[in-house]
């Protein structure tokens, strides 16, 4: 369907004590916002590796949110300081490869803000709009290199 | 119920190093399933509903065989939660024809026993190796649907909940709403096909708790867990146990003295043989997580002794400082030593070194000169409490909403517009006026009282938004005592509406009203501004449209209810949320009031939200209960999704080291992670450069799957190339 709006495609990683539980609240209070996001939970937004953003883009992702607790009310203490470093990394890296750092986005939203959940969804949405759809080469897949590379280095290794 | 420990065994990623070249071989040790395997694509089952609502897959055959994963799919309906929105018979179409799913089923209510029934049957019957529940938040229902699944004989932990309602049919309603509750359901089912039975580690755990905050609600808390035999650290900021209750005169709607009815609880706590007391004292640090916190309790210098201390006040006569009275809220002066009150727990002097002329023989000394016993001790210094604690109960209260914010009712400028508890201090037969009613500013018994109910609360354009609940009920009684002591007074009373929602609340206000004939205003305060001696109040009734002017001589605000100074820092060094407004925030506003979302910490009183004095007591035995869960216990037991290092890879280099904040892993020639330790955060994970570090059942490979399939890409079985 060429003649339809671009729609974005995004991928929504979602610590399970603050953004997870915020998209939660955003749930029961019905506040609603735009599908495009399919939400991945894990523990914590420390947890995301740069890896993965990557390979949400190789997969077909417009865009990346990742969500974490506020500074300082991170559940396992620091996790998200570690995310904001790596993102900010991230972000720097994805510049060099031609890929707007906007299209990676971090948030912090507590679990109380559902409301902020669902704003943050919708502005993320309208400006990956903006952007229109990410056009690179996305090459294969990780994955499917993955397992044979760690195979490889464990093999070398044991056998050495 | 029997158990099928073949499910542990044929898991995708437990058996074979080398799962593809398993399947290629008919002749290997395990196909025998593959008979049973076969029978769904038999004609006669293969209707495209069974009557439970089930669907067989029907293009899977192969790939289920051997040793593939079996996955089930369960979409739940949720009434009409879900399926307003959501496609649910399309879902599990969708859901049969995937890879790797052996069944897949809907039902109206997953969560209910025959929904559960479904799950139980299904496992048994297709020896299933893992289970997708697609239904509410898993914060809802995941121990529910793993333990129904345990029930069966299938871990725990190879079943996952794919959230389609919180985080898809309450907040989409369009074309591909559907559509988004596949892929999240998708991603699940390919999160399962990699995760491995688990079993959760038992973890013995301290058999004492903190309860943060002595007043009402702290103390109640402290009472239960320590009556119900385990050793309670009862920790108070302030010189006294005793709270903003103490502070009260009487109690609504039964007129109860509320330091009467307060001060045996307090004395009892203070007995206790099992709870420790420690006032003038604030937690400094936490560490640790439930069943094992590790608190520092930093206990500031009274510079008094309170085993010498014979509470004889000479030293108060000779102290030369004049401070206001925090107790009494300003309305009267302390020295800079001094008991906040007289029925105070512990029964001691404390010395506020901040107001003091110097803790210093040369500077003054004038207590320690008069101190017979010898109480008085300079070199008093701040001590450190560590100690091992279970269960946290966090009771720290609330303080008024400032009165430098309420400008408009002349607070801070006109000297006899007072807030609620200033009115308990001039009530109190112990307060500053010795109970009789008189106003601030020149000792004069008011005779036209006005009372402004939600000053601060339910104003979301200049003040708090919501409604601080008490308030209704305390200017009630404070219109009403006025009346009492001041026979010939009026007292007016502006309100918003009447709130009065509890046991004899509603009677209460109607006595106030028709008995005390207190005139009720409904409308707001416009205005208030000092006219000589007078306090001129401008508002309007809304129920006659009349302007109302009134020469008061006393106004009481009903100010807002705010948690208390330092409750934000407290659950920052917890790691707890606090909700927009400050207060603490509970699990679950509906089903976990009492809880905190972290394991193990409890709240109570009106450091959760505005509260009565029966609420915060109930709220107190509440979360006592739970913290008497934990302490009861044999053990504990700790989630097994932790870190893990795999030895082959980890090359030792120690970059996951100061990554983790609970010091679990020890490095060497490779890392090795305590599991006791590991809070499953899987910040090292993501850090380690080699993939060494891994976090179970949430692998690397895992999410990555899940990532391409939520975006669509054609999905790749596990474990292959």
């Amino acid at each position: 369907m060429p003649e339809a709006p671009f729609e974005p495609r995004i991928v929504a990683f979602l610590c399970r004590w603050c953004a997870g539980a915020g998209a939660d609240l955003a749930g029961t209070s019905r506040i609603a916002y735009p599908s495009n996001a399919i939400p991945i939970r894990v523990n914590c937004s420390g947890r995301v590796e740069p890896e993965w953003v990557m390979e949400a883009f190789r997969s077909g992702a417009d865009g990346v949110l990742i969500g974490g607790c506020h500074p300082g009310d991170c559940h396992y203490v620091s996790g998200n300081y570690k995310t904001r470093r790596r993102i900010y990394l991230l972000k720097k890296l994805l510049g060099e490869l031609g890929i707007a750092p906007e299209r990676v986005r971090l948030e912090w939203v507590s679990a109380t803000e559902g409301a902020k959940f669902a704003r943050v969804m919708k502005e993320f949405v309208a400006e990956l709009k903006e952007l229109g759809p990410l056009a690179v080469d996305r090459g294969p897949s990780s994955v499917d290199r993955d397992p044979l590379t760690v195979e490889a280095r464990r093999e070398t290794r044991v056998g050495a | 119920m029997s158990r099928e420990p073949l499910t542990m065994d044929r898991h995708p990623l437990s058996v074979s190093p080398n799962p593809s070249a398993v399947d290629r071989d008919p002749s290997s040790v395990n196909r025998s399933p593959s008979a049973v395997d076969r029978r769904p694509s038999s004609a006669t089952d293969h209707g495209p509903r069974t009557t439970d609502h089930g669907f067989r897959s029907t293009d899977h055959g192969l790939r289920t065989t051997g040793q593939g994963p079996r996955i089930g799919v369960f979409v739940c309906h949720c009434g009409k939660n879900i399926a307003t929105t959501v496609d649910v018979e399309r879902v599990v179409e969708a859901l049969a024809s995937y890879p790797g799913v052996a069944y897949a089923a809907r039902h109206e209510y997953m969560c209910s026993d025959p929904g559960q029934d479904v799950i139980k049957k299904a496992i048994k019957e297709h020896r299933l190796t893992g289970v997708v529940i697609s239904a509410c938040s898993p914060s809802m229902h995941e121990t529910t649907f793993r333990n129904a699944a345990e029930e069966a004989g299938l871990n725990p932990y190879l079943v996952e909940i794919a959230n389609i309602r919180e985080w898809c049919s309450w907040v989409h309603n369009d074309a591909v709403t559907t559509d988004k509750a596949i892929r999240i359901t998708r991603a699940m089912v390919e999160k399962v096909k990699g995760n491995h039975p688990l079993v959760p580690v038992e973890v013995d755990h301290a058999v004492k708790c903190l309860v943060v905050g002595g007043g009402i609600s702290g103390i109640q808390a402290a009472l239960d867990i320590a009556n119900a035999g385990y050793e309670v650290l009862l920790v108070e900021r302030s010189p006294s146990i005793g709270g903003r209750m103490a502070q009260l005169s009487e109690t609504f709607p039964t007129l109860d003295c509320s330091q009467c009815i307060l001060t045996p609880k307090m004395v009892e706590a203070s007995r206790h043989p099992r709870i420790r007391l420690l006032t003038y004292s604030e937690v400094a640090e936490v560490a640790g997580y439930l069943g094992n916190y590790h608190v520092v309790i930093r206990k500031k210098p009274t510079y008094v002794d309170p085993d010498k201390c014979n509470l004889c006040g000479d030293c108060v006569a000779v102290c030369p400082i004049r401070v206001p009275s925090g107790f009494d809220q300003g309305l009267s002066e302390r020295a800079a030593i001094y008991v906040p009150f007289p029925q105070a727990v512990p029964s001691s002097y404390t010395l506020d070194e901040v107001n003091c002329l110097g803790l210093n023989p040369l500077r003054c000394s004038e207590c320690s000169k008069v101190c017979t016993v010898g109480a008085i001790n300079y070199d008093m210094r701040e001590e450190l409490v560590e100690e091992d604690v279970g269960a946290i109960v966090l009771a720290t209260g609330y303080d008024l909403y400032g009165k430098e914010m309420m400008g408009e009712y002349g607070h801070g400028t006109v000297p006899d517009v007072i807030e609620g508890l200033e009115f308990e201090r001039i009530l109190s037969a112990g307060g500053p006026t010795k109970g009789e009613v008189r106003r601030p500013s020149d000792g004069k018994i008011p005779k036209e009282v006005v009372f402004i109910q939600c000053s601060g609360s339910r104003d979301p354009e200049l003040h708090k938004s919501y409604c601080s609940k008490i308030c209704c009920m305390y200017t009630a009684k404070h219109a009403l005592l006025y009346r009492h002591n001041v026979h010939d007074g009026t007292a007016y009373v502006f309100y918003i509406d009447i709130r009065a929602g509890g046991k004899e609340y509603e009677e209460f206000v109607v006595r106030a009203m028709e008995d005390e004939r207190i005139l009720y205003l409904r409308g707001k305060v416009a205005k208030v501004f000092r006219d000589g001696d007078k306090v001129m109040v401008w508002g309007v009734d809304t129920l006659t449209g009349k302007r109302i002017e009134i020469a008061a001589d006393l106004v009481v605000l009903a100010q807002a209810m705010v948690p208390s100074a330092g409750t934000e820092e407290l659950a920052r060094k917890l790691h707890i949320a606090c909700g927009g407004e400050g207060f603490l925030k509970e699990a679950h506003p509906k089903l976990r009031p009492l809880e905190a979302l972290t394991a193990g910490i409890f709240l109570a009183g009106a450091a959760h939200g505005p509260k009565d004095i029966p609420e915060a007591v109930a709220q107190g035995s509440g979360a006592a209960a739970k913290a008497i869960a934990i302490l009861a216990a044999p053990t504990l037991t700790h989630s097994p999704e932790v870190a893990e290092v795999d030895e082959d890879l980890c090359s030792g280099c120690a970059v996951c080291v100061p990554q983790c904040p609970y010091s679990a892993i020890t490095p060497g020639d490779v890392a090795h992670v305590n599991e006791l330790l590991c809070e499953g955060c899987g910040t090292c994970v993501a850090a380690c450069p080699s993939g060494a570090m891994r976090m179970k059942n949430q692998t690397d490979a895992q999410v990555k799957r899940m990532i391409q399939v939520a975006l669509g890409a054609e999905p790749v079985e596990v474990g292959r190339a």
